[in-house]
């Protein structure tokens, strides 16, 4: 494995670094609180190509591979957690699986205008009782003529609020299991379709989390997202590559809350002395340095898997998705404990970071689950 | 340790008063950030601010324990409100116990014990926090009594308090042996509350930085002997961090309720019996450890060792138990739907309040070692 970037990757991090310090930094608390979807920054980012990292040139996208994507989303969120899923989303939830398995009319429809970030997208895929189960969903879609029928509802969906494209996945053979699930492309001005509850979140609270409504919801028949029956499996699949990201998104997280506890702990004078020149602070600064540092690592290398086109890395993914979870929330919780009562407030971002971090260990998929995707595939 | 009948039926009457009258209005307080005001008042109307003093001064008469247990069951269910509780009786009502002039006992004790009175504590500073000694305050004598001159941070309940206990240096030079700690009325002119804390949790206990101006103190407000409030807020913190490590244990308890409501009409996944069980081993070893130091206290034994052990992991289980609650059940317990994100963001200040995690460390380790050498 070449550790080297390419200029490519160099120039991503180098722009989206300078985008997140100057454009989402300064109202991250802002948006945070408020549980305000930053539509601004989504624009900006738009124009810089960060919305359609995994979008080929053909359809006006920036083509970059998957550790590019990593790269960016870990700037991103290392100035605001909640751009970070959002681009996340976007990128690897939504327009990816329409790359990958969509039709040349899907991807002339969709990809062009999610890459201007016209349409923003997100992925419908838990259900209220179907979370860590979602063989168990309960969404139907029945065909009626040239087009499917669904009904039901989507819980948990980042940027449910503000996106436009939804992929979902229904039931289209009740009696068949995984095999009876279909995904597909859904507008939000389709029939029947309507935002549920807007959830009130601990953290990542600026993504627009809302519940999706299908009431005798009408999709026509070409926006069915790959073959019929075969929603499962772009279901897991996509959620292989997103996990990449979402690992990307907790090492930006962990790496925020590191730097910040370096500046303060030098800053900080107790019994006479900086902080830092305390040895409990010391082996703190030492361990979260290390546990982010292999958290990218393992982000990294599961992006690499991928990027070098491997078609089976759920073990890698699931990896760097659990490992860099538990790295921000571990990272995040040591970072207020250095910043004491000032980190317990909200004058400094320390917080916030550990709110956001806590909620990367439950979406797409939880530790749990991505401890038996890994225990899986070492036991074949 | 297992609790007395007498005392299993005080933690029934807390449960009880926690869930119908505390209970209900959790939520609002932490998304509106108000004050828990009413339940103030519905925890002094029944006696509970004064838990542990003596009946003549206008206390329930019981013991440590007692207070220990009431402040695990309001905490199970509003954590602000444990915490103001706590803050009250231990930091702002215990140090007029154990070190006030008879005078000072009969004036204050029964006014706080009735809630006519809020009490809070005023050590941190800017810049003193773990390092208490580093206090920058000032109080100077005067022919009147004491003039008091600096800022306080992050003081509970300080804006709706009667009375707040003021550590000042007389004499800088003298470092923690030129403090002394006063009874500050809050009526006083020169006392001012300069600004409220926005937090992450606990958004129902009042945070405050507090700023003396010229604050002249009678001569009989000083607490104790002059020069004497180091030793006098030190014992004061021990006791103190029993009261946190029982708010910690309530909101660790919490955590586990929860996760018993989520599973008690599941199926469980092995690794869900796993996060259950290591959850209530946790909880139970952290409620012996803050049972066990309020029987030192009431045995009137001091035992910062016992304190220390008593805070250090009950504050560390709930962060944690917390978290657990939150990976076990999923995207639920990470809204306002239930509790325990709620939690999640309350406990984080059970490892930094009266004393980090860090200084409960350095107590421990230096209390082990003194014993050694004590016993060899």
């Amino acid at each position: 494995m070449d550790l080297s970037y390419s200029n490519d990757q160099t120039m991503v991090r180098n722009m989206a670094r300078e985008f997140a310090t100057k454009e989402l930094e300064p109202i991250a608390a802002e948006v945070d609180e408020k549980g305000e979807f930053p539509h601004e920054s989504i624009k900006k980012m738009a124009e810089l190509g960060l919305l359609s990292m995994t979008i080929p040139e053909q359809y006006d996208g920036a083509g970059f591979d998957f550790l590019s994507l990593a790269i960016a989303i870990e700037e991103i969120s290392r100035a605001c957690g909640s751009t970070g899923v959002v681009t996340a989303v976007h990128n690897s939830l939504a327009a990816w699986p329409i790359v990958n398995w969509g039709t040349d009319g899907q991807k002339q429809q969709y990809l062009p205008k999610m890459a201007t970030g016209e349409l923003l997208g997100a992925f419908g895929l838990t259900e209220p009782n179907a979370g860590s189960d979602p063989a168990a969903m309960e969404t139907t879609a029945v065909l009626k003529g040239d087009r499917y029928v669904l009904n039901g509802s989507k819980r948990f969906i980042t940027n449910g609020g503000a996106a436009q494209v939804f992929i979902v996945f229904a039931r289209t053979d009740p009696a068949a299991g995984t095999k009876g699930i279909t995904g597909f492309i859904v507008e939000r001005g389709f029939k029947g379709f309507s935002l549920g509850k807007h959830e009130n979140l601990l953290g990542l609270r600026a993504t627009a989390n809302c519940e999706l409504v299908f009431d005798d919801c009408e999709v026509p028949v070409e926006n069915v997202l790959g073959k019929v029956g075969e929603g499962f499996k772009v279901a897991l699949g996509t959620l292989d590559v997103s996990r990449i990201d979402i690992g990307a998104q907790a090492v930006g997280i962990a790496q925020a809350a590191l730097d910040k506890a370096i500046t303060y702990s030098k800053e900080r004078k107790q019994f006479g002395r900086p902080i830092c020149e305390f040895e409990m602070i010391q082996a703190k600064l030492a361990d979260m340095a290390t546990h982010t540092l292999a958290a990218r690592m393992l982000v990294y290398y599961a992006a690499h898997q991928k990027d070098s086109g491997k078609t089976r890395f759920n073990q890698e993914s699931a990896m760097c998705k659990l490992f860099a979870a538990e790295t921000a929330t571990f990272v995040t919780r040591e970072a207020v404990q250095i910043f004491g009562g000032y980190g317990y407030t909200k004058d400094y971002p320390v917080e916030r970071y550990y709110r956001d971090a806590k909620c990367m260990e439950i979406y797409e998929g939880t530790s749990e689950i991505q401890r038996i995707v890994i225990a899986r595939t070492l036991l074949g | 340790m297992i609790l007395s009948e007498s005392h299993q039926q005080f933690k029934r009457e807390l449960r009880r008063f926690a869930v119908e009258v505390v209970a209900p209005g959790a939520g609002a307080c932490d998304v509106g950030g108000a004050f828990v005001e009413g339940n103030v008042r519905a925890l002094a109307e029944r006696g509970y601010l004064g838990i542990p003093w003596p009946k003549d001064l206008g206390g329930m008469g019981l013991d440590y324990l007692s207070y220990a247990v009431g402040v695990e069951e309001v905490s199970r269910v509003c954590a602000s409100t444990g915490l103001t509780m706590a803050a009250h009786t231990s930091l702002g009502t215990y140090p007029i116990y154990k070190f006030g002039t008879k005078a000072q006992k009969e004036k204050y004790i029964p006014r706080l014990a009735r809630g006519e009175y809020l009490g809070a504590f005023g050590l941190t500073e800017p810049n003193a926090g773990s390092d208490a000694a580093g206090i920058e305050t000032t109080a100077r004598k005067t022919g009147q009594g004491y003039l008091v001159n600096g800022s306080k941070r992050f003081i509970t309940s300080a804006s709706y308090a009667g009375t707040v206990i003021v550590a000042a240096s007389m004499d800088r030079k003298l470092g923690r042996k030129g403090i002394t700690c006063f009874i500050a009325e809050t009526r006083t002119p020169g006392f001012k509350v300069a600004s409220k804390e926005r937090k992450l949790g606990l958004s129902g206990s009042d945070t405050v930085e507090l700023a003396f101006e010229e604050m002249l103190l009678p001569p009989d407000s000083v607490l104790g002997k002059e020069l004497d409030g180091y030793r006098i807020f030190m014992e004061t913190l021990d006791g103190g961090r029993i009261s946190i490590g029982a708010f910690c244990l309530g909101m660790a308890q919490c955590a586990l309720d929860t996760m018993v409501e989520w599973f008690k009409d599941r199926n469980m996944t092995q690794l869900e019996q796993k996060a259950l069980s290591d959850v209530a081993t946790q909880v139970e070893a952290a409620r012996q450890l803050v049972y066990s130091a309020a029987q030192f206290k009431d045995a009137d034994i001091r035992a910062d060792k016992q304190c220390a052990f008593a805070k250090l992991f009950a504050s560390e289980v709930a962060v944690w138990a917390a978290g657990v609650a939150i990976d076990a059940i999923g995207p639920l317990a990470v809204t306002d739907r239930m509790p325990v994100a709620r939690v999640y963001r309350d406990a984080k200040l059970g490892e930094i309040g009266e004393g980090t995690s860090e200084v409960m460390r350095m107590i421990i380790a230096k209390e082990v070692l003194k014993e050694a050498k004590e016993t060899l």
